[in-house]
């Protein structure tokens, strides 16, 4: 059975993860994936908490950690129907998804 | 209300409406104005007979902590004559007026401004205290300003209209410094106070501080009686309309500070040092006023310096109140000299404007004498009026001249330097005077404008028979105590000085009629006399340096500090730090979202920190 560490561990590497992938990448469409990465990995480390929150390995006595967890979800969905709207708007006005070429807020 | 009050507002009342409600019906206004002039002119005569004078009606306008300002109306002794002197020539210059500017497309403007200044005139004449004086004072030089530039599309008109008010402005700050001391010195600005304290020795004065302060108030008087040096303003002033000349810059305003020196006359006489810079100024400016005028080819023009001379006469009259003679300051004996000159030049010298108004307006505004010549045949009321006046002027027995300059040298006798100079300035005032008739009236036209003069209408000629008659008797003791009742008429003592003094005159005339008879042109040019000893042009380079100075160091100012520091450096400074921040808008996504990590990243810390 994993430990608590372990699961942080897990958690902290998705985050990098996704955390690399908004950073460097420049497909506006994998950053939005690597961002959901980095919600997942907060999920995670959420759940993880829960499970260990209570002691000696056992889980935790309130629900408060999984109804976070779930709020989070939902955001997460709501964002990216959101966020993938805006990203078919922006294809067809400018027939690309890099956003090295999305310069024009440049000073 | 009292009497006084109407005479005071009446006119200003006339030259509002006009202004205001009348500009389309200018010989309306022309005939409301010429009204008003003529109800004061009447209610004066009545002001001035009544016996109880003490209660003319006065009420508190400011008062600020010890400052008291009241407008209140004091009329006695000298300002009797002078009121009277004031609404009587007013009212014939109006009438003459109506003549002159009949055909003018600014008539309502002129007349508003004529009686804007009997206003302002009858202001001086009726003030009470400084103050409340020399608030008209500023009021008489607005008018003046107002109608010497009347006919302001003239481009020297306006020059000249300029030029009087900021030389005024000049003798005014003197004159405002003056009145700031003696309410210093003295605690009150009221004629009645300042005299009280000063009579009963309470007042915590300095002999030299009252010097200077009575320095400082004729400084008010050298810039509105134009002594020198602040003279330069009045033979431009001759731009404006000839009867404005006559009523303004020759028998009122420019004698207003002649006036003013009687009403401080109390002042005078305790401060002998500022006397006798009184007295000589007077002298200089009657001497080199009449030096001038000797050279002058406009008629305007030589009337004009000859008014300055006479003005110096009167001025130099005046300070001799200051001086003591036999144990005793002359005072009123002065002053009364220098008033009674005051009241029959009023009559000849607005005679002589009235007249060459006539003649320039019968040779079609020519003003040159040069191109003038024969006129005693054409315009023979007008000629025997001028002529008249000439003789009062150059002081013929019985003429009221006459007498008055014989006062002020019975006076000057005083001081031996003045009167020679006094009677040298006799000499070249008839010389020049000569000089003006012989070339106007006698010898032959010499141009058309003059071969078609014409007599002018009957309106014009009446104000100039009443001057004449003024002319004539004013010396006389008779009309002098019925203008001033409580003064004793100063005629002269003795025979040897009168007697001299015809025969400087007579010689004057003889001198004139003989060097200028039969002369179609200047036969004797001096250019240092024609050109007014460059007075003018020195005061332009002067001018020039001191002003170029300022204006060099104000220009460095402005360019430097304002411009170059506050106003640019603002400008630089903006666009410095817009320049730096604007590296952070790279329009990167990923940068804005890294930097916008950092940010909560630090406001966390930062948080975190502050709760410890």
């Amino acid at each position: 059975m994993p430990t608590l560490n372990e699961y942080l561990l897990m958690g902290g590497l998705l985050f990098v993860i996704g955390l690399c992938g908004v950073m460097i990448r420049s497909n506006i469409i994998v950053i939005l994936m690597s961002l959901e990465m980095m919600l997942s990995a907060a999920n995670l480390t959420l759940v993880a908490f829960w499970r260990f929150g209570g002691g000696e390995g056992l889980p935790a006595d309130s629900y408060n950690a999984q109804v976070m967890v779930f709020f989070v979800i939902t955001v997460a969905a709501a964002e990216v129907a959101v966020g993938l709207a805006i990203i078919v708007a922006l294809f067809r006005s400018r027939q690309t998804v890099d956003v090295e070429e999305l310069r024009s807020m440049k000073g | 209300m009292t009497t006084a009050f109407i005479i005071l507002l009446l006119p200003l009342v006339a030259a509002a409406s006009n202004l205001l409600l009348l500009r389309k019906k200018a010989n309306f206004s022309a005939f409301v104005s010429t009204f008003s002039a003529a109800i004061c002119l009447v209610l004066t005569f009545g002001l001035i007979r009544q016996d109880d004078l003490n209660n003319l009606g006065s009420f508190n306008w400011i008062k600020i902590a010890d400052l008291k300002l009241d407008i209140g109306i004091e009329l006695h002794g000298l300002g009797l004559g002078m009121i009277l002197v004031v609404t009587l020539i007013g009212f014939l210059v109006h009438l003459f007026s109506l003549g002159y500017m009949r055909e003018d497309a600014g008539k309502a403007r002129y007349f508003s401004g004529l009686s804007l200044f009997m206003f302002s005139m009858t202001g001086i004449v009726f003030a009470d205290n400084l103050a409340m004086m020399f608030i008209f004072w500023e009021l008489v030089g607005v008018s003046s300003y107002l109608l010497i530039g009347h006919w302001y599309h003239k481009n020297t008109a306006a020059e000249a209209a300029k030029k009087a008010f900021l030389v005024n402005r000049i003798g005014d700050f003197g004159f405002m410094i003056g009145i700031l001391l003696i309410w210093g010195s003295f605690g009150s600005v009221n004629f009645v106070e300042i005299e009280g304290s000063l009579r009963n020795g309470n007042g915590n004065y300095d002999k030299g501080l009252l010097n200077w302060s009575v320095f400082c108030i004729f400084c008010g008087a050298i810039g509105k009686s134009a002594q020198v040096p602040l003279h330069v303003w009045l033979p431009d002033a001759m731009e404006g309309p000839t009867p404005v000349s006559a009523l303004i810059h020759a028998a009122t305003m420019v004698a207003a500070g002649v006036f003013m020196l009687t009403k401080v006359l109390f002042l005078i006489e305790v401060a002998p040092t500022a006397a006798s810079v009184i007295q000589y100024v007077g002298a200089i400016t009657a001497l080199i006023a009449a030096l001038m005028a000797t050279q002058q080819n406009d008629i305007k023009k030589i009337l004009a310096y000859s008014t300055l001379s006479q003005l110096g006469y009167m001025i130099m009259a005046v300070g001799f109140a200051g001086l003591l003679s036999g144990g005793e300051v002359l005072g009123e004996k002065a002053s009364n000299a220098g008033f009674f000159h005051l009241y029959t030049h009023a009559f000849f010298k607005a005679l002589l404007f009235l007249g060459s108004g006539a003649i320039i307006y019968a040779c079609h505004h020519e003003q040159n004498i040069w191109k003038m010549g024969g006129l005693i045949g054409r315009m023979k009321v007008t000629s025997f009026t001028f002529l008249i006046a000439t003789a009062a002027l150059a002081g013929i027995y019985p003429l009221s001249g006459f007498y008055s300059k014989d006062a002020i040298m019975t006076i000057a006798a005083n001081k031996p330097l003045l009167l020679v100079i006094g009677s040298f300035v006799a000499f070249l005032t008839a010389f020049y005077m000569t000089r003006l008739c012989v070339v106007v009236f006698f010898g032959r036209a010499r141009s058309w404008s003059s071969e078609e003069a014409k007599e002018v209408p009957l309106l014009m000629l009446v104000p100039l028979l009443v001057l004449t008659i003024g002319a004539i008797f004013a010396g006389q003791t008779f009309a002098y105590s019925w203008f001033v009742p409580s003064k004793d008429i100063p005629h002269p003592e003795g025979v040897v000085l009168p007697l001299i003094l015809t025969a400087i005159a007579v010689a004057g005339i003889i001198a004139g009629f003989f060097l200028y008879r039969g002369r179609d042109q200047e036969p004797y040019p001096v250019q240092v006399l024609s050109r007014k000893f460059y007075l003018d042009e020195i005061y332009i380079i002067l001018v020039r340096i001191f002003q170029d100075a300022v204006a060099w160091v104000a220009k460095q100012i402005d360019r430097l500090l304002i411009d170059g520091l506050l106003v640019r450096g603002v400008a630089r400074l903006v666009t410095e730090i817009g320049s730096v921040l604007r590296g952070m808008q790279s329009g990167n996504l990923q940068g804005y979202a890294f930097l916008f990590g950092v940010g909560v990243i630090l406001v966390l810390y930062i948080i975190n920190a502050a709760i410890g």
